[in-house]
């Protein structure tokens, strides 16, 4: 991925909201870069800050927070020095996109389907109204709703939940945006229809050229899309790497424990993986690594001073004292152990790193 | 196997609205024995739910009978066997931010079947039944005194255990308990539910669409669609033979936490106008040894050649 173009670059962002009186940080110094054409996968569970972080792209903070210092480079010029709506207007929805998860709370229940994606299309385009008509149609059709032409006319309400989260993603598209955020789209869907919507994703994205950011806590949803992968708690990232990486080799020991909790990789009868505690209220300020008192092995010094990353690889980089070269080894879970066996088998079967 | 505990036979269940009817459930037929877990699996609208909620009597069985410990349950009963049925049935659900009562403490709400029914002596007792409900599912005693909204996501799936648990109940129907919960959490209420299983003996039915949280916990599986029961098997069973289509679409649409092999991943499409039952009707056939699948002759014999 080292030879493409950087299209997003984040530095040290750190975003703040303000809460009952107090102040609670949300994102504590997030540097991510975000490559064309690629997808890239941000993991992590709910309040870790993956929505948060997204949202600091088109901004759309809520009114009670704030970015309190960082940068976003976007083309040239840096996100946050946008200041009102109207300039924001110039990047959300036209350069940058966003689709949510609940297709239901994304559309209009009281407005014909076709009505919604062509107002987008005039509004922001000004093209006239048969136009943009038209490219709604094709954009209907070619996020994969049939009979187009009877559909256009339709409410929300005569959709169902797969084919409503089409029409959010035809929207998105109308003004043929550079980055898609996909923030947990299919959570609210069912499995047959969720690979449905991954798949019409990744061919549109072929068809468009956009890049796209998705927004899971779902592995295997990560697994089945993602170029690269992000894993972050509580408002920082701590692992980064290829979706090869991160699955076969991951480093971090809270990524260790996700992938231990997965009940797929349980023997049956055994009981599962589970992370003992909660994460860290974000009102405070966390000294050392934010995982460490759920972490069964934290070192000493987890709980004195935060862990810099450590490169693994050239694209793989892991927030853990564990990777120094002082620290002891520690041996990983056997989940880990059990995919590290999976990605070997394969490297060993001639498709090595870059491959595939 | 251990004796049936829960036997649903030939359930249909209508809704009506206005002059419409609507068919949500369709000649359904599966036992629960005791000490099993036995899931339904099936997309939203296959009618899972509504059988769970048939079960505990919220919705009325339009035809067919469901019998619970020998007794009949369906239809009229009388008061003494309702009583029966709401102390020995319980249902775990699938929000615990919508299902537990927000203005109440965790003590009134995990007593409240208890005071229903009257199921204690004195104060000394309710406390006590409280306390180890709570205990029960790794709870404290002072959380008692709490209200929901102190509690995360993964507690409150467990104070919804927990008030299930005061009931002493023999069976639990678990309508997609862990869908609303992150990763993590997710395996802390698995471990609990198996754990219970376990140590009491419980039965429980486990309706999920998701077939990777089946397959570690349920004995046996049945696949719903639309209303229909299309297959049923051991979990082991089901996942090493799938025989109809709707599960193999099924089996395929589970993403996997494997890069490798997502990208080689080739997505079956179920489509229910494949089946040729304009000259013989489907029913319900054991293909292999406790292994049953919706089908007509013809499908059975090709089911069968393509595991032999």
């Amino acid at each position: 991925m080292d030879q493409n173009k950087g299209i997003l670059k984040v530095r040290d962002l750190v975003v703040k909201f303000r809460v009952r009186r107090r102040e609670l940080t949300a994102i504590r110094s997030v540097s991510l870069d975000l490559y064309e054409g690629e997808t890239l996968a941000i993991v992590g569970e709910s309040g870790s800050g993956k929505t948060v972080l997204t949202k600091t792209f088109t901004g759309m903070l809520e009114s009670n927070g704030r970015i309190a210092a960082g940068s976003i480079e976007f083309e040239g010029r840096n996100l946050l020095e946008l200041k009102t709506d109207k300039e924001w207007e110039k990047i959300r929805g036209v350069k940058i996109a966003t689709v949510f998860q609940d297709p239901m709370t994304s559309l209009n229940p009281l407005k014909r389907i076709g009505i919604q994606i062509t107002e987008v299309i005039e509004k922001h385009q000004k093209l006239p109204p048969e136009e943009a008509r038209r490219i709604a149609l094709t954009l209907m059709e070619k996020v994969g709703i049939k009979d187009v032409e009877k559909r256009f006319y339709d409410y929300p309400f005569q959709y169902s939940g797969g084919m409503r989260q089409r029409i959010v993603i035809a929207i998105a598209l109308a003004c043929k945006p550079r980055i898609l955020i996909c923030d947990e789209p299919t959570t609210a869907l069912d499995v047959t229809i969720q690979a449905q919507i991954l798949d019409l994703i990744r061919s549109l994205q072929r068809d468009y050229g956009f890049t796209t950011i998705y927004i899971t806590h779902d592995l295997g949803v990560v697994a089945n899309v993602a170029d690269r992968v992000a894993v972050m708690y509580s408002g920082q990232i701590v692992e980064y790497g290829s979706v090869r990486e991160i699955f076969y080799d991951p480093r971090h020991p809270y990524t260790w424990a996700l992938i231990s909790s997965l009940p797929t990789l349980a023997r049956k009868g055994e009981p599962l993986y589970a992370i003992p505690g909660t994460p860290p209220t974000l009102f405070n300020e966390i000294k050392g690594d934010a995982f460490a008192p759920r972490n069964r092995y934290a070192l000493g010094i987890d709980f004195e001073e935060e862990p810099p990353f450590f490169k693994v690889s050239e694209s793989h980089y892991a927030k853990t004292w564990l990777l120094d070269p002082r620290a002891p080894f520690a041996d990983p879970p056997h989940a880990v152990k059990l995919m590290r066996k999976k990605g070997n088998i394969y490297a060993e079967g001639g498709a090595a790193e870059a491959g595939k | 196997m251990n004796d049936v505990l829960l036997s649903v036979k030939d359930l249909e269940v209508t809704f009506k609205n206005g002059k419409e009817t609507f068919t949500a459930v369709r000649k359904v037929n599966f036992d629960v024995h005791e000490g099993e877990s036995f899931a339904l699996v099936g997309e939203s609208g296959s009618g899972k739910t509504t059988i769970g909620r048939t079960i505990i009597r919220i919705n009325p069985a339009t035809k067919g009978e469901i019998f619970f410990a020998g007794k009949k349950i369906s239809g009229i009963i009388d008061r003494e066997l309702d009583t029966y049925v709401i102390r020995n049935i319980q249902m775990i659900f699938q929000d615990p931010m919508a299902s537990l009562n927000e203005r109440a403490t965790i003590d009134y709400i995990v007593s409240e079947g208890l005071y229903n029914f009257g199921l204690f002596k004195d104060e000394n007792e309710r406390r006590g039944k409280v306390f180890k409900a709570l205990n029960d599912v790794g709870l404290l005693e002072e959380h008692a005194e709490r209200y929901p909204h102190e509690f995360s996501g993964g507690q409150r799936q467990r104070i919804c255990i927990a008030r299930v648990l005061a009931m002493e109940p023999k069976f639990i129907i678990a309508d997609e308990p862990i869908s609303a919960l992150d990763v993590s959490i997710r395996a802390q209420v698995l471990n609990l539910l198996h754990d219970l299983k376990k140590e009491r003996g419980l039965s429980y039915l486990f309706i999920a669409h998701d077939l990777t949280v089946v397959r570690y916990f349920a004995d046996r599986i049945g696949v719903i669609h639309q209303g229909e029961l299309k297959e049923l098997a051991s979990t082991e069973e089901l996942f090493a033979r799938p025989l109809h289509p709707y599960t193999r679409s099924l089996l395929s649409a589970v993403p996997m936490p494997d890069p490798d092999v997502e990208k080689e991943k080739r997505l079956i499409v179920y489509d229910p106008t494949i089946h040729e039952y304009e000259k013989e009707g489907p029913s319900w056939r054991e293909v292999f040894p406790g292994h049953f699948v919706l089908a007509n002759s013809g499908e059975e014999a090709e089911y069968k050649a393509a595991y032999s």
